[in-house]
């Protein structure tokens, strides 16, 4: 029973990580915390859909488009609301997340309407039995996807010249600029690349959620568990919170009350910030020179 | 080879810097000195393009630079180690190193300039997969200067690089500045220590207050009354 629990779980998780993910990415490189991360998550959906249902595009094809629209959708984000207020306060930048926020539900609602319409499985098909363990085929889905979105942005960043520019520039940007190192390029390739792994998440959790504008309310307070839990400062920690996250609500729904499992994610981002303020992974917050 | 001419920096509504004029001519040392808060830091900061002067040009080979993006800048071949060294601390050394080779176009060509760096700095070969962070002050310097050649500057900006240093690192940074020097590697080197830079530089440029006060040959700056009183502190 607990092992189901944990297995079902890890699927949850990976969801909250790849959302995670796309939180810390920008946080690290720019100091802000983008709360419209997954309202744009969910705008990348509703053309997912659109691709989908309006033009008739296959599974894959619709969901190749929608990845494109979200990289371009966050390098538009950060083009044309971020940038001009770049040099001022970082709380205008985050007032400005904030209000994008609202702006991007209000907008999706009247563009696609507010009611719920359901989005399609990318898999089908029986359960899989492993050893006793049963997980759905898209569980095993979203599995691998994470494991190659994590994997994959680990390597852009270890091993490319533009990763190793991005983690230059989030260490400091000052320095990167004089080495040549052109910034504002720099974050607008770190807003498309998180956009797209919050619009992966967005896709594949809208079978289980429904689309509609609120769609990604719980998963965004859940990124945000998974990022406090993994440490915002760390990539690894997102993964690591947000896979632990995944297992632990479940454990909860499993044992406690399934009403109970977005109170414990609250209660979590409580203790984590009361007991260990720098998350699993994270590091203690230090200057910028 | 570089030129400023009439150069005037305000940040905010403060004056920084007052009709400064500076000829860096191609192959040599030029040192620009003055006490902390001069306009040193300020004046590197202008030529590479992340303060612009508010009047007054910054010439490179004849072409306009002031307005410029600092990418396009470097990419001109005007490269800085800047002040207080800021290497990447998380960075590796070689991903140091491999930023300063951002802003190229001729990728094919990198492998030997990390020779070249390397045969410039064995230490940092030993260390190359160290994060920068853990590198002691000096080698730090080391890697600020090797990440600079990186880019393959035709003018090298140096600013402060005998700063918090032991003498004898720093004699070791001076000889390595003289050796790039020789390679043919123009050098702009901003310093507090005013002996160590009119030793190794061939003209000085004296900044007070955000104003050239003094400049002329160094040997002769050297001699004068004046700088032996302000800045060398072996006066009458």
């Amino acid at each position: 029973m607990l092992a189901q629990q944990i297995v079902s779980g890890l699927a949850a998780g990976c969801l909250y990580a790849l959302a995670a993910l796309g939180l810390v990415l920008i946080y690290r490189t720019m100091d802000i915390v983008n709360f419209a991360h997954g309202e744009m998550a969910m705008v990348s959906t509703f053309v997912a859909h659109t691709l989908l249902a309006r033009v008739g595009l296959p599974y894959v094809a619709a969901a190749v488009g929608a990845l494109a629209f979200s990289a371009l959708f966050g390098m538009l984000v950060e083009r044309v609301f971020l940038r001009p207020i770049q040099n001022g306060p970082l709380i205008s930048m985050m007032i400005m997340t904030l209000g994008l926020f609202m702006v991007f539900n209000g907008a999706a609602g009247w563009i696609w309407g507010f009611d719920p319409v359901s989005f399609p499985y990318a898999v089908r098909g029986r359960p899989v039995v492993v050893s006793g363990l049963i997980m759905t085929r898209d569980s095993l889905l979203v599995l691998g996807v994470t494991l190659v979105m994590a994997l994959g942005l680990y390597l852009v960043l270890r091993l490319t010249l533009a990763g190793i520019a991005i983690r230059a520039t989030s260490q400091n940007a000052g320095a990167a600029r004089l080495m040549g190192v052109p910034v504002p390029r720099v974050y607008s390739l770190t807003w498309g690349i998180s956009s797209v792994l919050g619009a992966v998440a967005g896709i594949l959790i809208a079978p289980t959620t429904f689309l509609s504008p609120n769609m990604m309310a719980e998963v965004q307070i859940k990124a945000f568990t998974a990022a406090v839990l993994g440490g915002f400062s760390s990539l690894p920690g997102a993964v690591v919170g947000g896979l632990l996250l995944g297992v632990l609500e479940n454990i909860v729904a499993g044992y406690i009350s399934t009403q109970l499992k977005s109170t414990f994610a609250f209660a979590l981002i409580v203790a984590v910030l009361c007991i260990r303020p720098s998350g699993i992974l994270g590091t203690p917050p230090r200057r910028k020179v | 080879m570089l030129r400023l001419v009439d150069v005037d920096v305000y940040y905010g509504m403060v004056l920084a810097l007052q009709q400064v004029s500076i000829e860096v001519p191609e192959g040599e040392i030029v040192a620009l000195l003055g006490a902390n808060g001069a306009g040193k830091t300020t004046t590197l900061r202008a030529i590479s393009g992340v303060v612009r002067p508010r009047s007054g040009r910054i010439e490179f080979v004849g072409e306009r630079i002031d307005g410029s993006a600092p990418e396009r800048i470097v990419s001109m071949g005007i490269v800085q180690a800047p002040e207080g060294r800021q290497v990447f601390p998380e960075l590796s050394v070689k991903e140091n190193l491999l930023i300063g080779t951002y802003a190229r176009r001729d990728r094919r060509a990198v492998p030997g300039d990390f020779d070249r760096v390397y045969a410039h700095f064995p230490v940092l070969r030993e260390r190359e997969g160290q994060a920068a962070g853990t590198l002691s002050g000096g080698e730090q310097q080391m890697l600020a200067i090797g990440r600079a050649l990186m880019a393959r500057p035709k003018v090298l900006l140096l600013d402060e690089p005998s700063l918090g240093l032991a003498p004898l690192v720093t004699r070791q940074i001076f000889d390595i500045i003289r050796a790039l020097n020789a390679e043919g590697t123009t050098i702009l080197l901003v310093e507090q220590n005013a002996r160590l830079a009119l030793g190794v530089s061939t003209r000085a440029y004296i900044l007070e207050a955000g104003r050239i006060v003094l400049s002329g040959p160094s040997e002769g700056l050297l001699k004068s009354e004046e700088v032996r009183r302000s800045y060398l502190g072996t006066g009458a």
